[in-house]
């Protein structure tokens, strides 16, 4: 190819053998795992039919992995209200402590003692005991005080009472897990918050604004870049972490799935049932955390990263382009 | 209605063992450019941020537009303002930093339009209206939209004094504003801001620009460790130097 007395070079791009070979095994290897997961396996029962008065027999098979069964229970309506459970107790317990946790945050890096001791206590406690033992705490509260009640400190007039044998299990959760997860958001908050450079609370400060102004529409919305990431792996940790909610009777999507094997033995297969729910809404949240962080990352970067579909788009083309590259070059 | 802008009287500033101002003593007339020069470390920006009550001084009175900086006088005895009335008295001083300080998250609009909206309560409408003609006036018309991120330093400042000035302020407090610019980018800033000096407002600049100091400013103050040495007009501070310790800083920035 030549054009002007300049010349066009094919490129051959360098081969990497050892990076194929890599490939190859974790492709067979693959292959294997995929294979195992959907094979059948012999009952050892054996079933007999005539047909045309020919009667035949043969060894009754089954999914290894129950698939069968996994998706007679997949949308069963005891499964739904487990799942329909979980997303209520994950929603509730990250409300609960998202509010919570950039309030304690906030009242740590408050320059009032009085504040930030109490803020550090907090942290310290929920954080240093095991998050299934404070459910257990929660559930059994009945049995350190019968009644709660608001009143006169000290006095004995009442304004408002509680009784705690009303904290069911559900209650229980909802608090334990909200409580708990608090303690973890104060310091992802708190991390974020301080992230946030002095100028810019200089600036507000010098505008007027007060410090709620200045905390709501500079430093919040600044530290969210850095607040979200680790917020959206608590919302997928907690999502999980529901499940030990099943431990005090909560029928979520896991209580629903031991209540089910209980009753016919296929253990396996309801706890891949369970699974399969867990990793599609872990999967949802994750492209939803995507997005979320892409928003809040506004500013932060001179230009916006690609979303993974236009990257794909690119690299097709990029690929199609790679298989023959040419450059020019000068005839010598 | 004082002819003072700014009064300070005696101010004296620490922190922890080492006197950033000892015994200070400003005068700014309304209308007036005052330049603040001296050595880093001499108590110029801190000075300047007493003025709107960013840092608290120890000693002394601080008086803008005839009022206490930070506290009343009300029988002899000397009462903290309330942090709303400080917010209040410093939504109308102007200050523009160093390092432009513009709000990161938000587009050049609105950075310029968010003063005005939550701290003087002006109408979105009046706000975008507002900020394109202060957007004009600095010549950033078609950058509304940017990010600061995606402007030059000398475009950032330009935003940054628009959005002082967005609050109508009737003093300008500038620190260092354009020791962080690459040198070609300083020319573009210091325009704007004679414009501004030439409209009759009244300016503090604290500045290492020694030719702008010398043609814009109507009085020049120049500070070392904490203590005024020497003040008056551009042509006798720049061109007379008395004292020793302002010859010597002269001669290593001019």
């Amino acid at each position: 190819m030549t054009t002007n007395g300049d010349i066009t070079y094919r490129v051959v791009p360098v081969r990497h053998y050892g990076r194929w070979v890599a490939a190859a095994v974790i492709a067979v290897f693959g292959a294997m795992v995929i294979h195992t997961i959907f094979s059948k396996v012999p009952t050892g029962q054996v079933a007999c039919a005539t047909t045309n008065g020919v009667r035949s027999c043969h060894g009754v098979m089954e999914w290894r992995f129950g698939w069968d069964v996994v998706f007679q229970y997949f949308t069963s309506p005891l499964m739904l209200k487990g799942l329909l459970t979980t997303i209520e107790l994950t929603l509730m317990a990250m409300s609960i402590g998202i509010v919570l946790g950039v309030l304690v945050a906030i009242m740590r890096l408050s320059p009032n003692r009085l504040l930030s001791i109490p803020a550090w206590i907090y942290t310290w406690f929920f954080r240093g005991t095991p998050v299934y033992v404070q459910l257990l705490f929660w559930f059994n509260f009945a049995a350190l005080y019968k009644v709660l009640a608001v009143g006169v400190p000290f006095g004995s007039a009442h304004f408002f009472t509680f009784n705690t044998l009303s904290i069911t299990a559900y209650v229980a959760a909802v608090i334990g897990l909200g409580l708990n997860e608090a303690a973890y958001m104060s310091e992802i908050a708190r991390a974020g918050l301080i992230s946030v450079d002095e100028g810019q609370i200089e600036a507000a400060t010098a505008l007027g604004m007060t410090r709620a102004q200045t905390l709501r529409l500079v430093i919040l919305p600044q530290a969210m870049r850095v607040i979200l990431p680790p917020t959206g792996n608590e919302v997928i940790s907690m999502l999980k972490t529901t499940s030990l909610a099943a431990g005090i009777g909560v029928i979520e999507l896991t209580g629903a799935a031991e209540n089910i094997y209980a009753s016919n033995y296929k253990v396996m297969d309801l706890l891949i049932c369970a699974s399969l729910w867990y990793i599609i809404m872990t999967t949802v949240l994750s492209i939803g955390q995507y997005y979320i962080e892409r928003h809040f990352g506004r500013g932060a970067l001179r230009n916006q990263p690609l979303t993974p579909i236009e990257r794909l788009r690119r690299d097709l083309k990029g690929i199609a382009g790679k298989m023959h590259t040419t450059r020019p070059g000068v005839v010598r | 209605m004082t002819e003072l802008m700014v009064d300070a009287r005696n101010i004296a500033k620490q922190y922890g063992a080492i006197e950033v101002l000892k015994s200070v003593n400003l005068q700014v007339k309304r209308g007036e450019v005052t330049c603040l020069i001296g050595p880093s470390g001499s108590g110029k920006s801190t000075l300047l941020r007493c003025i709107n009550h960013l840092e608290k001084h120890d000693a002394g009175e601080l008086f803008v537009d005839g009022e206490l900086v930070g506290y009343e006088l009300k029988d002899n005895r000397l009462f903290e303002r309330k942090s709303s009335e400080i917010c209040e008295s410093r939504s109308e001083i102007g200050m523009v930093f160093q390092r432009f300080n513009l709000f990161a998250h938000l587009n050049v609009l609105d950075n310029i339009t968010i003063g005005m909206i939550r701290v003087k309560g002006l109408s979105e409408d009046a706000a975008v209206a507002k900020a394109r003609e202060l957007l004009r006036r600095v010549g950033l018309v078609n950058k509304e939209a940017s990010y600061p991120s995606q402007l030059s330093g000398g475009q950032q400042q330009r935003v940054a004094i628009a959005r002082a000035l967005a609050m109508e302020p009737k003093l300008m407090l500038f620190d260092e504003p354009t020791s962080a610019l690459d040198p070609e980018l300083v020319g573009e800033v210091l325009e704007v801001m004679k414009d501004l000096a030439n409209s009759g407002m009244t300016m503090i600049v604290v500045t290492h620009e020694m030719g702008f100091a010398r043609e814009v400013a109507d009085s020049i103050y120049f500070l070392d460790q904490g203590v005024i040495e020497e003040s008056g007009e551009p042509q006798q501070v720049l061109s007379n130097p008395r004292s020793e310790r302002l010859q010597n800083f002269l001669s290593k920035v001019l």
